[in-house]
């Protein structure tokens, strides 16, 4: 198969038939969702309006402006109307700064006097010009990364990721310049552990976390700017990337498109599982969040890659599909075109078993082959890594193979130390220098081989392919809210009600007021 | 008992190419370009690590203003191999697999494990480390267990409620997570759940374990708890804890 970029892979006959029910069978899914999404918003979303508003600083004791304003409309149960005709009223009644905006917010009664009627229109329609040249600005700014990565391109497919993740933003800067020196394409900054369970996006340069560096918006801006001048010196662009997940989910999509970032994990079913966030909540923030990423050209990243760590990677290859169908539906209905959507998935079968590689060859061409258009995301093994680091090299080269054979999009570099701790600095260049091996010998292979009709690869992907139609016509049938009830992805179960972040969930009223996502939906 | 594997007296020695030739290898990074300056560092370095025979054997730009190295050497040091000093593992931790499969077998059940941050302490980060499916530092929480049957209430849960849910539940363990420590409000925090759950007349059922960055497993105890477990706890200890407490009060012994 010729990829749209130009690449050349191994043919995978599927039956179009059955392929076309998958998609069918995941948009009934989603629409499900989507209609409930509809109707409701949550506190993350409206913080995300305000933000998209300019509102982006931090009050007294750190505590952003967003937070004080939100928490004090939802509290008044004013929520419902949206933050921004709460913004607007504020204005109307005098505020002229951010910090007026928020007292003033703080200080409404519970039944605000209404404006009357033809104030009101002007306010309404003043929001939403404020709302259209503030999208605007943000397009400007997208333009401009898109324009110097135009000038400089981009490294060779599959994009080497690489992840940096010392808990200091300036050790963090100096540690992805020297990635970048050695190859990188993508710089991917890990999170302070926990960071998903806040429910506010802290304020700020960081220089303290634990397993990883707090995403702020002051970090995303430090970072992308040190990366465009390294960018700039090497005439190779060099992407990065953070994670778009948790509670604030939206919030930093907005960071991320504002600070030109290229790319954001962000996957509901992955905080759902896996940080145990209320499934309402997050997939109501993730569709914001993807509309965010629609607006700003930001490649998404899913984490179908995690349930192959919890559940059997071989006996589980089905519901990474499955839920790679129903990703990229949730993607679609928020506007993201197949070149944004990466979806995710990896090299996980038990390394003691037998014929793994050609397990795993038809796991990665099936997905490749489903999703031609979409820069799919290759997780290296992570689950049966142990500290024998030369085994572990081996074996992380072996998922470079596979990847660079089948096509793959982004390539996230697996590091011999994994299970041991946070990569050095040679993890990463003993990694990159064995993945452009890897790269220069196998070239031309992807057009070389061909898999035997009915052999053992193209048997496998047939099998997974029909396995994940019976799942996704069971989690039709049931919803996906039950399908995870009765933990049909990753062996976890969650409950609709469970989990954190369901007190941020509310019924939009029948007059919500939300111009941005009129502005994205419109698009 | 097991044979000896060992000799008294008997000395050991890296064994590289023959016995006792001492050979090591080393990898490492040097903040400065290559060159035979930077050649002549590592060398130092490892000849100051005590290795003779020094061999550079890679000296590779990883980056702009930073060289990767694999040297090789001969270290001259051995040790008396009997005289060694190793104290007698009292319980030997089990590895996830292998604990999930004794606990199963030995208790014959799935175990109740409860967590929560309790009182007004609403930082659950300590307690979703250890009971969250996705765990701290690649080692799995206790959700991810087969043995267990997890449940993480979360934050600002009231004792009252905690102990309830562990009568309701049948605890075997509950779990509570204290961050907040200004003016000691966790230690009367702590003290209280004991009393509801001694109201409730299961504190004799359920293990009850303390956690935190402030909590070291003296306070704990002094506290009236079975264990407490402080900062860097990994889920795994807190999981073999369980499972030997659980036992322990079956009149089995953990092996």
């Amino acid at each position: 198969m010729l990829l749209p970029d130009g690449r050349q892979v191994p043919d995978l006959p599927l039956d179009r038939a059955v392929v076309d029910r998958c998609r069918a069978l995941a948009d009934q899914v989603t629409a499900q969702v989507l209609e409930f999404v509809g109707r409701h918003s949550t506190v993350s979303i409206e913080r995300t309006v305000l933000r998209l508003y300019g509102l982006h600083d931090a009050g007294p004791r750190g505590v952003p402006l967003v937070n004080l304003a939100v928490d004090a409309l939802h509290e008044k149960r004013l929520l419902g109307r949206g933050a921004a005709y709460w913004m607007g009223y504020a204005l109307r009644r005098g505020a002229t700064d951010p910090m007026g905006v928020v007292e003033r917010l703080v200080a409404l009664p519970s039944s605000p006097e209404p404006l009357p009627e033809a104030e009101e229109r002007a306010m309404l329609e003043e929001m939403r010009r404020e709302a259209r040249a503030n999208v605007d600005e943000l397009r400007a700014r997208v333009r401009r990364r898109d324009a110097l990565r135009d000038e400089l391109g981009v490294g060779p497919r599959p994009h080497k990721y690489l992840i940096v993740a010392t808990g200091n933003i300036h050790d963090d800067v100096e540690q992805a310049l020297a990635a970048a020196q050695s190859g990188a394409d993508v710089i991917a900054v890990i999170r302070s552990t926990a960071q998903s369970l806040l429910d506010y996006v802290p304020h700020g340069a960081t220089t303290e976390g634990y397993g990883g560096t707090y995403a702020t918006q002051e970090n995303f801006r430090i970072m992308r700017e040190a990366l465009d001048d390294e960018s700039r010196r090497l005439r190779r662009y060099v992407h990065l990337t953070n994670y778009s997940s948790g509670l604030c989910m939206p919030e930093i999509a907005f960071a991320a498109a504002w600070e030109r970032l290229d790319m954001l994990l962000n996957d509901a079913m992955y905080g759902i599982l896996f940080r145990d966030i209320n499934m309402k909540r997050t997939l109501c923030d993730q569709y914001f969040s993807r509309r965010i990423c629609a607006l700003a050209d930001v490649v998404i990243n899913t984490g179908e890659d995690n349930y192959i760590t919890t559940a059997d990677a071989d006996e589980a290859a089905h519901t990474v599909i499955a839920s790679q169908f129903v990703n990229e539906s949730f993607a679609h209905r928020a506007g993201l075109p197949d070149r944004l959507i990466g979806l995710g998935h990896s090299f996980e079968i038990d390394p003691a078993r037998e014929d793994t590689v050609a397990r795993e060859f038809a796991q990665a061409l099936l997905v490749r082959t489903l999703f031609p258009e979409a820069p799919i995301k290759y997780m290296p093994p992570t689950k049966h890594k142990q500290g024998d680091i030369f085994f572990s090299h081996a074996y992380d080269v072996m998922a470079d193979v596979v990847g660079y054979v089948t096509g793959q999009g982004i390539q996230l570099l697996g590091m011999m130390t994994e299970a041991m701790h946070n990569p050095f600095l040679m993890d990463r260049y003993v990694a990159l220098k064995s993945a452009d091996y890897v790269y220069r010998a196998w070239r031309s292979m992807g057009a070389e081989i061909t898999f035997r009709p009915d052999g053992m690869v193209q048997r496998r992907a047939q099998e997974t392919l029909r396995e994940a139609l019976a799942l996704l016509e069971e989690v039709a049938r049931d919803g996906l809210f039950r399908a995870i009830g009765k933990a049909r992805f990753g062996d976890v179960a969650r409950e609709e009600d469970g989990g954190k972040g369901l007190a941020g969930v509310l019924e939009r009223g029948p007059r919500y007021f939300n111009p941005f996502l009129e502005i994205m939906e419109a698009r | 008992m097991r044979p000896r594997d060992w000799e008294p007296g008997q000395i050991v020695r890296p064994y590289g190419d023959r016995r006792d030739d001492g050979v090591v290898q080393l990898s490492f990074v040097l903040p400065v370009p290559p060159g035979e300056r930077a050649r002549e560092a590592a060398a130092e370095l490892a000849r100051k690590m005590g290795m003779d025979q020094v061999h550079v054997a890679s000296m590779e730009p990883a980056a702009e203003q930073y060289t990767f190295f694999v040297v090789y050497g001969r270290t001259s040091v051995s040790v008396d191999y009997a005289a060694l000093s190793v104290p007698e593992v009292v319980v030997r931790k089990k590895g996830f697999d292998e604990l999930n499969e004794y606990a199963l077998r030995e208790v014959g059940r799935r175990m109740v494990v409860i967590g929560a941050c309790t009182g007004s302490d609403a930082h659950a980060v300590g307690i979703d480390a250890i009971m969250n499916m996705k765990g701290f530092a690649g080692d799995y929480g206790l959700e991810r267990y087969a043995c267990f049957e997890a449940a993480n209430l979360g934050a600002q849960v009231e004792n009252a409620q905690l102990a309830r849910v562990c009568k309701e539940r049948e605890a075997d363990a509950v779990l509570v997570s204290q961050v907040v420590t200004q003016r000691d409000v966790h230690k009367e925090n702590a003290r209280q759940l004991l009393r509801e759950l001694e109201r409730l007349g299961i504190r004799g059922r359920v293990t009850a374990i303390l956690g935190g960055p402030r909590i070291d497993h003296r306070l704990a105890v002094e506290l009236g708890y079975d264990a407490g477990f402080g900062p860097g706890t990994r889920p795994s200890e807190v999981a073999n804890f369980i499972v030997g407490a659980v036992l322990k009060r079956m009149g089995k012994e953990m092996h």
